[in-house]
């Protein structure tokens, strides 16, 4: 699932209708597949952050970023990499359990973090938000029960703070 | 000011300073057709939607304005799809509007109906749909902005009827601020200055000159830089005119129908400047085996050519002219500097003869003394003695475009009118109407080819109708030309679905019957005396059928993906090359 040719790219983009279908259509002109896509409005109404998450060698990813900043609907569009930024995802998943493996599963989701937010006599809906090696590490243990539905959300993500000490010596340069 | 939208946009294109649309009326684009009557904006009536394209894209680049085409929903707006591809490749600046259905029949396959945005979204810089009168001035405003702004383009305005037809308050648009539409107008400083020492330095450098030194108004900065450096320039299909072809250091068109000294000079070169170009295949050739041993600097507007290609050393992001001022600029300043030994010219001198062996080993070149044939090479060089440097050519795409390209001399920007990156078929005729509509004061020429002319040529109807006297060359070989010389090289002499007749249709009367003087060259002879007897002509379109070598075919030539460096100069060399 985690592959090593996966990139982030995080970009701002206007919230108009259309500007989903000409981020996409530049992806899909090449034939790169989008693993994940979120999109949602930022603290200004009036922006969106989209994050996508595509399987694709850097250099080729590049040419794509180059051409979606020349998008008049994109502000802002960056590269992020995974040690560069905080990612996280959520997962929802509906799993098959019998009430004689209930206490085990509950036991599972607990551990990792995640959360019972549905339940009835033949099954389980766990929802869990974290980074999207966890998930996979979830899913994969859920699957030896069985997994009847599933979603996630793709990740989300924003670059990290730089350090306090170097910001302190921006200052200082600034200065 | 209480207006229609359909008034509304009438006026906004006025305020742009439009002076003509090109266009042809529909159901959905009814409402601002009234207008029109009253507005001092001249409409010219196409006969096909493609040709209102072609023209406005000849009117750009003949003017360096924008061109303005506008024709209704559907059938409509898909007819003008090549020319918005055409004038994305080619960097061409167009505003399209084009009808839609009404707001609420949008999504229900209405009569005419086109999802036009989506189709054309890869292949404009934007587009708009309006959604509500009141944005058309700012819509408007923008669209004009974003077309002629940084890498220019064409964009296209889609308008419901029922938008037309609602009352606004008109109003003049804010100054256009876009928050994603960013450009870079003046190179980085220190990039300019390691530029100027890779010149400084280099011992084979070549100016590879694109079409941004045109778009950008770049002749005279580029001319300046020339003389200072001494540097030879190659000019690509996109530039020719943009430096002087009778300048001894041009050595014309570089790639795969470019001349010896050009195509090689670049795979020799130890600098290659390369000017608002953008490394086309069609000019690299493989591109692993391209210039081995050259450094790039890489001037151009648009940071996504930066590195696609070919990875620049240096980097001039920014508008191509202001590159080359800056260029010439940090140069004088540099060899002012004591302490180098840098020299102004470049100490070129071997180079220089290295190229000029090249030039007369290679010329380009064809059978002067063909007895019976009429040489396609031979008809555009007397074409071209027989022209002020201000005439303006088109071409279509094929054969005939590159034997134009090359035979041609070419001394003044603008004055060459081709389909480049999207190699349109039928560009010329619309091209070259468009083209003399916006400079009635220079004669304009199309060299067309049979197959080409068939496509478009309903528009010389449009050109006497509206009294628009262009001159159209047809090289009537009966053949998709170009295909032929293909399935000639590479399939065996298999001739495939190419023959199209030479007289079938008969051209004359065709050209006559759409109120052209028309006449027909069969022989050498026939050649100069028609071509007079054109020139003269200025009150409606002429078109001449030449009838040309069958079996001619273009060089030199780099068969597509080899290197440069295996470059055919002849017939002869071809075909001992390829058995």
């Amino acid at each position: 699932m985690e592959s090593k040719n996966h990139h982030i790219v995080s970009a701002l983009v206007e919230n108009k209708s259309g500007v989903l279908a000409r981020i996409a259509g530049l992806f899909a002109r090449r034939g790169f597949n989008i693993y994940s896509l979120a999109v949602a409005p930022t603290n200004d109404p009036n922006l969106s952050r989209v994050t996508i998450v595509v399987d694709v060698e850097a250099s080729l990813l590049s040419q794509v970023v180059n051409q979606l900043d020349k998008l008049i609907n994109v502000v802002e569009i960056q590269e992020l990499k995974p040690t560069d930024a905080v990612e996280r995802e959520l997962l929802l998943a509906t799993v098959e359990c019998s009430l004689s493996k209930r206490t085990e599963v509950i036991q599972i989701v607990t551990a990792l973090g995640g959360e019972i937010v549905d339940v009835n006599l033949s099954g389980l809906t766990i929802e869990m938000s974290s980074s999207p090696d966890k998930l996979d590490a979830l899913e994969e243990l859920l699957s030896s029960y069985g997994i009847i539905k599933l979603q996630r959300t793709g990740r989300v993500a924003l670059p990290r703070l730089t350090k306090e000490s170097d910001t302190y010596t921006n200052q200082l340069k600034l200065a | 000011m209480k207006l229609t939208g359909a008034q509304a946009l009438i006026k906004s294109l006025e305020h742009q300073g439009v002076e003509v649309i090109f266009g042809l009326p529909g159901g959905a684009i009814l409402p601002v057709y009234d207008p029109i009557l009253d507005s001092s904006i001249r409409h010219i009536l196409v006969r096909h939607e493609q040709g209102a394209g072609h023209m406005a894209e000849g009117y750009s680049m003949a003017t360096r304005k924008p061109g303005v085409a506008m024709v209704t929903s559907g059938p409509g707006a898909t007819n003008i799809v090549t020319p918005l591809l055409n004038a994305y490749m080619d960097s061409t600046p167009l505003v399209v509007i084009t009808g839609q259905v009404a707001t609420a029949s949008i999504g229900t396959d209405a009569f005419q109906e086109c999802d036009i945005t989506g189709i054309s979204m890869g292949i404009t810089k934007h587009n708009w749909l309006i959604k509500d009168a009141n944005e058309i001035p700012q819509v408007i405003a923008e669209a004009f902005h974003v077309a002629t702004t940084g890498r220019p383009g064409p964009v296209l305005v889609d308008l419901p009827k029922d938008i037309s037809n609602a009352t606004m308050e008109f109003y003049t648009p804010e100054p256009v601020s876009l928050a994603g539409f960013k450009q870079q107008i003046e190179p980085d400083a220190s990039a300019v200055s390691q530029a100027a020492e890779l010149i400084l330095r280099a011992k084979k450098p070549v100016l590879y000159v694109g079409g941004g030194v045109i778009k950008s108004n770049g002749s005279a900065a580029l001319k300046i830089l020339v003389e200072q450096t001494s540097i030879p320039v190659v000019t690509t299909l996109m530039a020719r005119g943009a430096f002087p072809d009778s300048h001894e250091l041009n050595l014309g068109m570089p790639g795969m129908h470019g001349t010896y000294s050009a195509v090689i000079a670049l795979q020799q070169s130890d600098l290659i400047v390369a000017l608002g170009a953008r490394f086309d295949d069609r000019v690299t050739g493989k591109i692993s085996a391209f210039a081995p041993h050259a450094k790039i600097i890489h001037a151009d507007i648009d940071p996504a050519e930066i590195g696609k290609v070919r990875k620049p050393d240096v980097v001039l992001l920014g508008e191509c002219r202001r590159s080359i001022e800056e260029l010439t600029r940090a140069l004088t300043e540099k060899t002012a500097e004591a302490n180098k030994d840098y020299k102004l010219p470049l100490e070129l001198s071997q180079w220089h003869n290295t190229i000029k062996e090249w030039k007369n080993k290679y010329p380009l070149s064809y059978d002067r003394d063909a007895k019976d044939v009429l040489k396609p090479q031979y008809v555009i060089e007397e074409l071209s003695k027989r022209q002020g440097e201000d005439t303006i050519l088109a071409a279509g795409v094929g054969q005939h475009q590159m034997w134009a390209s090359q035979y041609w001399q070419f001394n003044k920007p603008n004055t060459w009118i081709n389909s480049g990156g999207a190699g349109t078929m039928g560009f010329a005729v619309p091209a070259a109407i468009g083209a003399k509509v916006g400079r009635p004061d220079k004669t304009v020429w199309a060299i067309d080819g049979d197959g080409c002319f068939q496509m478009t040529a309903q528009e010389i109807v449009t050109a006497s109708a509206e009294q628009i006297p262009v001159k159209i060359a047809i090289l009537n070989n009966a053949y998709l030309g170009m295909v032929r010389q293909w399935q000639h090289m590479f399939y065996e002499e298999r001739y495939s679905e190419v023959y199209l007749s030479p007289d079938l249709p008969d051209y004359v009367k065709w050209a006559e019957a759409m109120g052209a003087v028309a006449f027909r060259v069969d022989t050498a002879e026939e050649v100069i005396p028609t071509i007079e007897k054109a020139n003269e002509i200025d009150d409606r379109p002429v078109v001449i059928d030449f009838r040309t070598d069958v079996t001619e075919r273009v060089f030199p030539m780099v068969p597509a993906g080899a290197s440069n460096d295996e470059i055919l100069v002849s017939a002869e060399h071809a075909d001992s090359v390829i058995q």
